[in-house]
This record gives C-alpha cells, sequence and structure tokens, in this order.
C-alpha cells in the first residue's frame, strides 16, 4: 500500500496494486499470520460458550440420568423434553428466549446447553443400563449397597458411553456456537458474521478452521480424560 | 410454546408481564397482517399468507438439500457397509461432519460461488451427507452375519441380500442418520435469507423489518417445523420398520 | 445408536492448535502512521471520568467505524465509555436509544427523517443545515437531541456494472423504464419497506423489477460481481465505488427518491447535561476531518483491506491530530 496525497491529513492508500487481501482471494497466508491476535479473544470466548454450555449440560443431564435409572418410569418423560430441546434449532432456541433473557452470552449459554442434554443423557442411561446384570450381582454379594454400587461399579463401567456422549455433544456444540453472533454472544461466529466479515473469505476460513481445530482438540482432551477413566479396562484385559 | 413462556418467565419475575406480551405478539403477527416496522408502514408484514410463503420456502430448501445428501450418501454407505470396507472413513465422515460451523460454511458459500437457492442446497447437502453416510454404514455392516449367510444359502445375489436382509435390519439406524441430517439442515436453512433465499428465518434475521414480535415468532415457527419433521420421520420410520423388529427401541 | 459412534482424530490436531494460538501472541499490530499535533488534539478531563457513556452504531462498516471514532475521540476526552456497535437497522438503534441501552448513535439525517418522521424522500432539505434543523426539530419532540452534521453525506443509490450500464444504456433511473421487468434488484432486507428503496423505485419511478432479493447488506457488490443481480442498492460512501471507479456506476437519482444524508450524533438531552460539554464538543470535533473521500478512505480500510474498525478509527484519530 503506498501513500498518496493526504486529503484532510488522513492518508489516502493507493489501491491500484490490489494485494492477495484487496482481491479477496481465498486465502491469505500473509495476513492471516499479521492479524492472528484478532482471533484470540474469539477464540476465549468460543471456549467459554463451550465448556460452559456442556459442563452445565452433563450435570444437568448427569442428574436426570440417575434419577431415571432409580426411578424407571421417568425415563420416557425425560428422553421427550431433552429430544424436544435437542430438536428446536439452536438459532431458533436463541430467539425464543430473547424476551426472558435478552441479548447477550447467557441466552447463548442456556440454548447451547439445551441442545446438549439429550445426547448426553441417551448416553449416560445408556451407558448405566448396558452393565451386566451379572457384575453388579457380584457387587452385591460384596456387601455393596445401592449407591456404593452406583458410584463404584455402575458409573466406572458406563464410562466409555459417558465419555462417548460428552465427545459428541462437545464438537456438535463447538459447531453450533458460531451462531452465538446473532444474540451478541461473542465467539468466532463474530469473526464470520459481523460487517465487513461475511465476504471476506480468508477471515471465514480463518474463522471455520480454528471452529474445527477448537472441536478436535476438545475431542482429544475427552479421548484423554477417557483413557484415564477406564483404567479398570487395561487391568483387565492385561 | 406459550406455556414454555409462562413457565420460564416464572423463574423472573420482573419479566413476566413484559416476556408474555411479547409472546401473544407474535402469535398475533402469525395470524394477522401488520404495517412494517421501517419505511412509514406502507409495506404490510406477518399473517398467514407471508408465514406460509416462507414456511414452504424453508421446506423446499430442506427437501432438496436432504434428497441430495441422501442420493450421495446413502449408495455409499450402503456399498461399504455391504462390503465391509471403508470403516475409517465412514466413521471419520461421520465425525468431521459434526464439526462443520453452519455459519462458516453457509457464509464462504456465499463469498466464493454466490447466492441462491442451487448454493444453498449444496451447502445445506454438506451438513446432511455425513450422519446419514456413516449411520447406512453403521447400520449395513452391523447386520448379523448369520442373517446374511442364511439369505446366501437361500439363494440371493448381493443385491438381493442388500435390498431383502440388510436394509431391512438396518433400517433405524439409517433412519436415525437421516432425522440428524434433517434436524441439521432444517436449523441450518433458518440462516438462508443471508444469501438471498427467503425462508422463517426472514423473520427472525430482518428484526428491522418485523420486529420483536416478529423475530419471536420466526423462532418459534422454526422450532414447530422442526419438531414437526422430526415426528413425521419418526413417523416413517416406524411405518419402514419391520413389524417383526418394532418391538425393540433402537 | 448414532451416538455410539467413535471417532480417531490425528494427534496433529493437537499439535496445530497448540501452534496457532502461540503465533497468535506474537502477531503485529502496529502500523506507524504520522501524527502531526496540530493544536488538535483532545484533553483528557479529569472530571469526565465520572460519566459512564455507552456509545451504539448500526450494523454496518459506515456506521460501526463512526462508533469507534466517538468512542475513542471521548475516551481520549476522559469519559468512560462502553460500545454496543452491532445494533442492527435504525429501528433497533432508535429503540435502545429510548430504551436508555446507549446514550447515543450516529444517524443520517435522511434516514431520520424518512424512516422516523415520515418525512417524503423528495421533501428531505438537499442543504446539510436545513436537514439538521428540521430533523433535530423533530427528535427534540421525542425528548431526544441530535448534534451538529458531519461534511459528509451518504445516501442509498441503485448500482450496477459499468459493463451492464454501457450494455443497457443506463444513466438515470428513469432509463430503467421498459427495462427493469427483466432485471434483477438485490438489497437489504429493510429496502422492502423502506421509500428511499424499493417502495421509492415502485412507486415514484413506476418501476417492476423482475424479482427482488433481499441479502445481507455486506454482500452488496458480491451479487454484482458474480452477475447474480443485475441492479444492487449501493451506498454513496462505499470504498468499493471509489477504489474500482471502472467496474461500478451508480444511477443518477432524477426523481430524488435517494436523499442525501450527513450524520448526526443522537442522543437524549439528559445525558447531555450529565456528561458535560465536552460531550458535544469532542463529538463536533473528531468529526470535521470526516468528507467524503476520508470517509471513503475509511471504509475502504475496513471493507477492502480488512483492517478492523477499531484500529481503522485509532489511525484516523492519530493521523488527524487528535490524539498522539
Amino acid at each position: 500500500m503506498v501513500s498518496a496525497a493526504p486529503i484532510a491529513e488522513v492518508l489516502l492508500h493507493n489501491r491500484s496494486n490490489p494485494d492477495c487481501i484487496q482481491r479477496n482471494e481465498i486465502f491469505c497466508p500473509g495476513w492471516a499470520v499479521d492479524n492472528f491476535n484478532r482471533y484470540v479473544d474469539p477464540v476465549i470466548q468460543h471456549v467459554v460458550l463451550v465448556l460452559a454450555s456442556v459442563c452445565i449440560g452433563f450435570a444437568i443431564a448427569f442428574a436426570l440420568s440417575l434419577l431415571a435409572h432409580r426411578h424407571r418410569w421417568l425415563s420416557p418423560t425425560f428422553l421427550g423434553a431433552t429430544g424436544v430441546l435437542y430438536t428446536i434449532p439452536s438459532i431458533a432456541f436463541f430467539f425464543l428466549l430473547l424476551p426472558i433473557t435478552g441479548r447477550g452470552r447467557t441466552t447463548a449459554i442456556i440454548a447451547l446447553t439445551a441442545f446438549t442434554l439429550q445426547i448426553i443423557y441417551r448416553n449416560v442411561t445408556t451407558g448405566l443400563a448396558n452393565v451386566p446384570a451379572d457384575i453388579k450381582d457380584a457387587g452385591r454379594g460384596m456387601g455393596l449397597t445401592d449407591r456404593p454400587l452406583l458410584w463404584r461399579v455402575e458409573i466406572p463401567l458406563a464410562m466409555p458411553e459417558i465419555i462417548a456422549g460428552l465427545r459428541i455433544a462437545t464438537v456438535s456444540t463447538v459447531a453450533l456456537a458460531t451462531l452465538a453472533v446473532f444474540v451478541n454472544g461473542g465467539g468466532l461466529g463474530v469473526e464470520i458474521y459481523t460487517a465487513g466479515n461475511l465476504t471476506f473469505k480468508t477471515g471465514i476460513v480463518i474463522a471455520g478452521t480454528l471452529a474445527i481445530l477448537l472441536a478436535l482438540a476438545f475431542d482429544l482432551i475427552l479421548v484423554a480424560i477417557g483413557r484415564r477413566a477406564t483404567t479398570w479396562r487395561r487391568v483387565a484385559s492385561g | 410454546m406459550e406455556a414454555g413462556g409462562e413457565r420460564m418467565s416464572g423463574l423472573v419475575p420482573h419479566l413476566s408481564l413484559g416476556a408474555l406480551g411479547l409472546f401473544g405478539d407474535a402469535f398475533d403477527f402469525i395470524f394477522h397482517q401488520q404495517p412494517a416496522k421501517t419505511g412509514g408502514g406502507l409495506a404490510t408484514v406477518g399473517g398467514l399468507d407471508q408465514v406460509g410463503t416462507l414456511a414452504v420456502e424453508q421446506l423446499k430448501v430442506t427437501v432438496l438439500a436432504l434428497g441430495l445428501s441422501i442420493a450421495i450418501a446413502f449408495p455409499i454407505g450402503a456399498y461399504l457397509g455391504h462390503r465391509g470396507a471403508g470403516e475409517g472413513m465412514a466413521l471419520a465422515i461421520g465425525n468431521a461432519g459434526r464439526a462443520i460451523p453452519e455459519l462458516a460454511l453457509i457464509a464462504f458459500m456465499a463469498a466464493a460461488i454466490g447466492v441462491g437457492l442451487g448454493n444453498l442446497t449444496m451447502a445445506l447437502a454438506v451438513l446432511g451427507i455425513p450422519p446419514i453416510l456413516t449411520n447406512t454404514y453403521v447400520g449395513i455392516s452391523q447386520v448379523d452375519r448369520n442373517a446374511v449367510e442364511a439369505a446366501r444359502g437361500m439363494g440371493m445375489t448381493g443385491g438381493e441380500v442388500i435390498r431383502r436382509v440388510e436394509l431391512p435390519l438396518a433400517v433405524p439406524t439409517i433412519m436415525s442418520g437421516v432425522r440428524t441430517a434433517t434436524i441439521n439442515i432444517v436449523a441450518t436453512a433458518t440462516i438462508a435469507p443471508l444469501v438471498g433465499v427467503l425462508t422463517l428465518g426472514d423473520f427472525i434475521l430482518s428484526r428491522n423489518v418485523y420486529g420483536d414480535e416478529g423475530v419471536l415468532a420466526g423462532a418459534i415457527l422454526v422450532a414447530l417445523m422442526a419438531l414437526a419433521l422430526e415426528l413425521s420421520l419418526a413417523g416413517i420410520q416406524w411405518l419402514m420398520t419391520s413389524p417383526g423388529l418394532r418391538l425393540g427401541r433402537e | 445408536m448414532k451416538n455410539s459412534v467413535r471417532s480417531r482424530l490425528p494427534i496433529a490436531a493437537v499439535a496445530a492448535v497448540a501452534l496457532i494460538l502461540g503465533l497468535s501472541a506474537c502477531g503485529s499490530s502496529d502500523s506507524g502512521t504520522t501524527a502531526e499535533g496540530t493544536g488538535k488534539r483532545i484533553v483528557s478531563n479529569p472530571a469526565n471520568g465520572k460519566v459512564t457513556l455507552t456509545i451504539g452504531s448500526k450494523n454496518f462498516t459506515e456506521q460501526i467505524v463512526l462508533g469507534e471514532i466517538y468512542s475513542q475521540g471521548l475516551e481520549a476526552a476522559g469519559y468512560k465509555i462502553k460500545k454496543d456497535l452491532n445494533l442492527g437497522s435504525e429501528t433497533v438503534a432508535l429503540q435502545a436509544l429510548k430504551a436508555g441501552q446507549i446514550s447515543g448513535y450516529p444517524e443520517y439525517a435522511s434516514t431520520a427523517l424518512t424512516s422516523f418522521f415520515g418525512v417524503d424522500p423528495e421533501k428531505v432539505p438537499a442543504n446539510a443545515q436545513a436537514a439538521y434543523a428540521q430533523a433535530n426539530g423533530d427528535f427534540k419532540k421525542q425528548n431526544l437531541e441530535a448534534f451538529p452534521p458531519t461534511p459528509f453525506a451518504s445516501a442509498n443509490a441503485v448500482g450496477t456494472l459499468k459493463s451492464t450500464a454501457q450494455k443497457l444504456g443506463l444513466t438515470d433511473i428513469s432509463d430503467l423504464k421498459g427495462k427493469s421487468q427483466d432485471l434483477t434488484l438485490y438489497g437489504s432486507p429493510e429496502c422492502r419497506q423502506r421509500i428511499d428503496c424499493l417502495l421509492g423505485l415502485q412507486e415514484n419511478y413506476g418501476l417492476q423489477f423482475k424479482s427482488f432479493t433481499p441479502v445481507d447488506i455486506a454482500l452488496r457488490y458480491e451479487v454484482l460481481d458474480k452477475g447474480q443481480a443485475d441492479l444492487s442498492i449501493l451506498f454513496t460512501t462505499d470504498a468499493q465505488l471509489a477504489a474500482q471507479k471502472n467496474k461500478y456506476v451508480i444511477l443518477n437519482d432524477d426523481k430524488h427518491v435517494f436523499p442525501a444524508g450527513n450524520v448526526l450524533f443522537v442522543t437524549d438531552p439528559s445525558t447531555v447535561s450529565k456528561a458535560g460539554p465536552d460531550y458535544e464538543k469532542t463529538i463536533t470535533e473528531v468529526q470535521k476531518g470526516l468528507t467524503i473521500p476520508v470517509m471513503q478512505e475509511l471504509d475502504a480500510r475496513v471493507d477492502i483491506d480488512k483492517q478492523t474498525p477499531e484500529q481503522v478509527a485509532s489511525d484516523y484519530l492519530k493521523e488527524d491530530g487528535f490524539v498522539k
């Protein structure tokens, strides 16, 4: 960018020789390197959105699963209710909440949390249901009552399913959280949707790629947690 | 939905009246035409006519994109599942698919290819392919090999085995993939107005035209449409599942 | 069923994220422009530190740049500043102002007169001071108040590719008569309801188009570039018009349906009395350099050079000597 005659003391840039960015090419690596600090805040906001939604979603879904595990008759109700929340598109959910919680991060987190419930709930209940009856009997034979049996036998054995559910919920939530920009919820969507960005190919590619990498990173972390949480597997097979 | 509003606003008492009022306005917006919010009210917005037009457009986009993703994903998934090959690829596509950020996909399409129904359909199909491909693969490859052997023993050809044994047994899994795809597509079709295809999302995204009641009405309508689609697909799945398999829930 | 499918992912992904986050920490941001002290330097007044102002703006480039310029200028004058710079259209912004969510936002005098106060577009005063006086009078009836106008004015315009204009022989909007039924028009969603947009073209010019397609405002040049739109609603201060004079052309508004408007900072009297004299003084001071070429240049830095509005505003204030 060569500067030309100043008008009102503002330098008018010469754009007769457009560079990669000015030609709006699909990806301009130089710009990406120079401007990466622009993506730090959105990435952090995105991580906060995902962590908050998945953690709250896990707490609620896990509690519901334990309730349904003890009181089987509750299960169809929980399944139906979380199913409705899962099916309502997040973007619609954001705006359904608008009259109640207004614009902002809270609204985004509530809607994303609602989305995760069904995925986590299903996996926790499936995991608990798949614990073989003879293992539970063995636990009871060793003198375990309901509660210790749940925490020391059933939940550890259901761990692979629980982690699988968390992985699906987390990866999907990372993708959905780009929509939070519509309710001023921040995150990587800001770098895609706000003025000047919607047609900026390099910016969209960077923000989209960051969202995908973030999903992969969360997924790998959950895989690692899953390994730690299922040490019994290695003991059993080794 | 109104009941939902009541229940939730109960948690936040000081907002209850305003929130309820807006839900009422939203229903009014759905059923009755009213002056636009800008431009001195020369044009009218809302009402069942406009709701119908936009809803039909959203359904149309959804069905087109879903059809395209089934046409691409189903044969590939079925073939790989039947051969028991390409497991890694089939599963990786399913997982990668979940990570695609919808907004980035639509924005990139608009900036790189252009706006309009055709481009949008292709972009939405991208969201539908992963779950259908993966679930078709999983459904078919998990069919009991004994059943397949028995069918071959009865003299069925490869094609007949797929059609008459593997597919019927895999229906619940495949349909669950189709349902996921449908929900993804109809949800993302909500932001189609960004690229010049007017769906119910127009109410949501053009707050300046429709006002807060229009935005809320759009959200209600999109939610209802997604739920209606999910219910119909659950019904179709039930009808398609061979009666002998209906007892076991998916 | 779908929930039990497991994934296998490359370790490389974690490494990539770590690398990218690492890179971002050392990205560059300084642009080192010239800034001569010209006596215009904004002086920080400690008394203003007690006042918090929330500056709003509508949701397109020029507005966000203006919002940033006002915000950073007021911050230099010592005020505590919050920003809400993506409010949507004029209706949303006005609502936010009336509800006290924002202290003020920039509005075009013409938009205020036509959209808020029901003035016919051809009756909007061409003179900036006259339009300001009329709009401010109307604002005052609603217990609001507008500061004096910017030097530049912006308007909606019907734009097309130069090649299309030559092929069809278009100079004025009236030239579209008899041709418009075969042409596609693209514009922002609110264009459908605005008299200085689609409604004016239909009613004042008597034009019917093959189709009108609302798209996001950011796509107004993309749709022309990709050949999807024959005509697109543009802004006269658009960066693209200045940068690519041989590519795009604006049709002359011969029936005056698209009045140009200078920007007024709209606020309310209670904020004015709370904030003291530096409020109006700073705003009218920082906007003095905003002529059409300057505004186009600032818009270009965002829309074409892809700098952030925050950076562009800060460079403007430095280049013009308002801050060091």
